[in-house]
C-alpha cells in the first residue's frame, strides 16, 4: 500500500508547500494579534460612536465565515477598488482580520482582569491615556492571556487549508494537486497529515511551556 | 468657612503658612451632589480647602467621604455643582467668549495636576519595581529626565524609609511598606492638594503606626493641602486644622479639633464619637 520511494519523491515538493503554510499562519496570526490588540482598545474608547463601530466590525467579522471574507478579500475587492493584492497576502490579511476579532476577546478578558485601581491610579497620577494603556494596563493585562493567544495560533494552522480556495497552494492543495496527477491519494495526504500533526505537536508543547512560565510568575 | 484665621490653635503651629484671605480658596466644592442611579450619595455639600490646610473628613462608614474625594481626583464627576480648584471648574472650561463648556481632556489633565490621591488599597503598579512605580509619573507627566526623576523618588522614598526597597516588587512589601510608596509615588508629582482616603484602613493593626507617623511627618513638613479621610480620631486632633464631620451625604458638623472632638455640638456626632472610646 505505501510506496516509501513515491513518498520520498513527493516530499520536498510537499515540503516546500509546507513553508507556504507555516508563513501565511504566522504572518496571519501576527497580524490578529496587532488588529486584536487594536479592536480591543479601541473598544473601550470613551466616546461611544467608536465603541459601536468596534462592536459591529467585531460581530460582522465573527458571524460569516472565513472562507466567504477570503472570497471577498480576494475576488470582489479588485472588482470594487483599487486594491489587489497576491493569494498569500490576501489570506494573510483574511486570517488576521478572521482572527484579530477573536483575539480581541483574548486581549479583553486580560484586560478586565486588571483591577480598576490600576485605572484609577494612573489618574491620580495624571498620566495620559498612551501611557496608562502602554505602562500600566497591557503589560499586566497581556503576560497572563499569552497562552490563549497561543491556541489560536494552533487553531489559524489548522484553517490555513482554508486558504487553498483562493489559489495559495499550501500543503492540503499541494497534496490534492500531487494526487490528482499520480492518482495516488494515499502517500500525499498522509504526509500532509503527519506534517500538521508535527506542527501542531510542536505548539502546543510551546504553548503548555508559556502556561507554566505564567503560572509561576503569576501564582502570589 | 476660614476658621484658621480667628482660631487660637493656628497660633500653636507658626510654621505652617496662614492663608492670604484674599487668594481664592485652593479648592472649592460649591453645591456638589452625586448619584449613582437612583441612589444620592452626596447631598448638596459647600466646602473649601485653604492652600496648606490640613483638612480631616470624618464620618460612618456609607456616608460619602471616599465619593467625596473620589470627585477631587476627578475619578467621579459630580451629577450636579462645581468643583473649582485655584478658581476654575474641574468638568467645565471658560471659552474666550465667556461660554463655559465641558472641559477637554487637557482642561482636566492641566488641573489635576495640582491634585493627588494616596488609596485605601494602595494601587500599585504591580509590574514595576519600588523606583519605577514612584519615577514613572514624573518622567512621563512632568517630563523629568531619568536622572531627575530617579533623584526626586530616592529622596521621597526616603521621607518614608523605604530608600533601601528601590529595586523591590511591590509583591514583596508588606502593606505598611506599600502604602508608603504609594505616598512616596503621589508625593513626588507634588501636588498642591491630596487626598488620603482611609490609608491605613486597609492595614494589619500593628503596620498602622508607621504609616500614620510618615504621614504626620508630612503633614508637618509640607505646605500643601490635605484631604485626610480617617477613622484614627487621635491621628485627625493631632494634625488637622478643621475637621468635617459629615453622614448620609451632608456636613453635619464643622470646626477645629479641639471644636470637634471638645465639644460635639449635634447628637450625630456624639453618637458617631462615642463609638470611638
Ligand atoms: N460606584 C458606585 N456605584 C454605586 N454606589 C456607590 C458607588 N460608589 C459608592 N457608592 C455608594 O455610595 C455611598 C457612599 O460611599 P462612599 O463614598 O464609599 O462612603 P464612605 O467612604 O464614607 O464609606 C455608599 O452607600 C456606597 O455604597
Ligand atoms: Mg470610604
Amino acid at each position: 500500500m505505501w510506496d516509501w520511494s513515491y513518498a520520498a519523491e513527493i516530499l520536498p515538493g510537499l515540503l516546500k508547500a509546507f513553508r507556504n503554510t507555516i508563513g501565511a499562519a504566522l504572518a496571519g496570526f501576527g497580524l490578529a494579534v496587532v488588529i486584536g490588540l487594536v479592536l480591543a482598545m479601541f473598544a473601550r474608547s470613551r466616546w461611544g460612536p467608536v465603541r459601536w463601530v468596534i462592536r459591529s466590525i467585531v460581530e460582522f467579522i465573527r458571524s460569516t465565515p472565513l472562507l466567504v471574507q477570503l472570497f471577498f478579500l480576494y475576488y470582489s475587492l479588485p472588482m470594487l477598488t483599487p486594491l489587489s493584492f497576491s493569494a498569500f497576502a490576501t489570506g494573510v490579511l483574511g486570517l488576521g482580520l478572521h482572527y484579530g476579532t477573536y483575539l480581541s476577546e483574548v486581549y479583553r478578558s486580560g484586560i478586565e482582569a486588571v483591577p480598576r485601581g490600576q485605572w484609577e491610579a494612573a489618574k491620580a497620577l495624571n498620566l495620559s491615556r498612551v501611557k496608562t494603556w502602554f505602562s500600566v494596563i497591557l503589560p499586566q493585562a497581556i503576560p497572563p492571556v499569552i497562552p490563549m493567544m497561543g491556541n489560536y495560533l494552533i487553531v489559524i494552522v489548522k484553517e490555513t487549508p482554508t486558504l487553498s480556495a483562493i489559489t495559495l497552494v499550501e500543503v492540503l492543495l499541494s497534496a490534492k494537486n500531487t494526487a490528482s496527477i499520480t492518482y495516488r491519494v494515499f502517500e500525499p495526504y498522509t504526509i500532509a497529515g503527519i506534517l500538521f500533526l508535527l506542527l501542531s505537536l510542536v505548539l502546543s508543547f510551546g504553548v503548555s511551556r508559556m502556561e507554566k512560565i505564567m503560572k509561576r510568575r503569576y501564582a502570589g | 468657612m476660614n476658621q484658621q484665621l480667628a482660631e487660637p490653635s493656628a497660633a500653636e503651629k507658626p510654621e505652617r503658612p496662614v492663608a492670604d484671605a484674599k487668594a481664592p480658596p485652593l479648592v472649592q466644592y460649591e453645591q456638589v451632589t452625586k448619584r449613582y442611579g437612583e441612589l444620592e450619595v452626596i447631598k448638596g455639600i459647600d466646602l473649601t480647602l485653604q492652600p496648606g490646610e490640613k483638612l480631616a473628613l470624618i464620618g460612618p462608614s456609607g456616608s460619602g467621604k471616599t465619593t467625596l474625594g473620589r470627585m477631587l481626583a476627578t475619578l467621579e464627576k459630580p451629577t450636579s455643582g462645581r468643583i473649582l480648584v485655584e478658581g476654575e471648574s474641574l468638568w467645565e472650561m471658560r471659552m474666550p467668549s465667556g461660554k463655559t463648556v465641558p472641559a477637554n481632556d487637557r482642561h482636566l489633565r492641566r488641573l489635576r495636576g495640582n491634585i493627588g490621591m494616596v488609596f485605601q488599597h494602595f494601587n500599585l503598579f504591580p509590574h514595576m519595581s519600588v523606583i519605577d512605580n514612584v519615577t514613572l509619573a514624573p518622567r512621563s507627566v512632568l517630563g523629568l529626565s531619568k536622572e531627575e526623576a530617579h533623584e526626586r523618588a530616592v529622596t521621597m522614598l526616603g521621607k518614608v524609609g523605604l530608600d533601601s526597597k528601590l529595586s523591590e516588587f511591590p509583591s514583596r512589601l508588606s502593606g505598611g511598606q506599600k502604602q508608603r510608596v504609594a505616598i512616596a509615588r503621589a508625593l513626588v508629582m507634588q501636588p498642591k492638594v491630596m487626598v488620603f482616603d482611609e490609608v491605613t484602613s486597609a492595614l494589619d493593626p500593628e503596620l498602622v503606626g508607621e504609616v500614620l507617623a510618615v504621614m504626620k511627618e508630612i503633614a508637618r513638613d509640607s505646605d500643601m493641602a490635605m484631604m485626610l479621610i480617617t477613622h484614627e480620631m487621635d491621628f485627625a486632633r493631632d494634625i488637622a486644622d478643621r475637621v468635617v464631620f459629615g453622614a448620609e451625604g451632608r456636613i453635619v458638623e464643622q470646626g477645629t479639633p479641639a471644636d470637634i472632638f471638645g465639644q460635639p455640638r449635634s447628637e450625630r456626632l456624639r453618637s458617631f464619637l462615642s463609638r470611638f472610646g
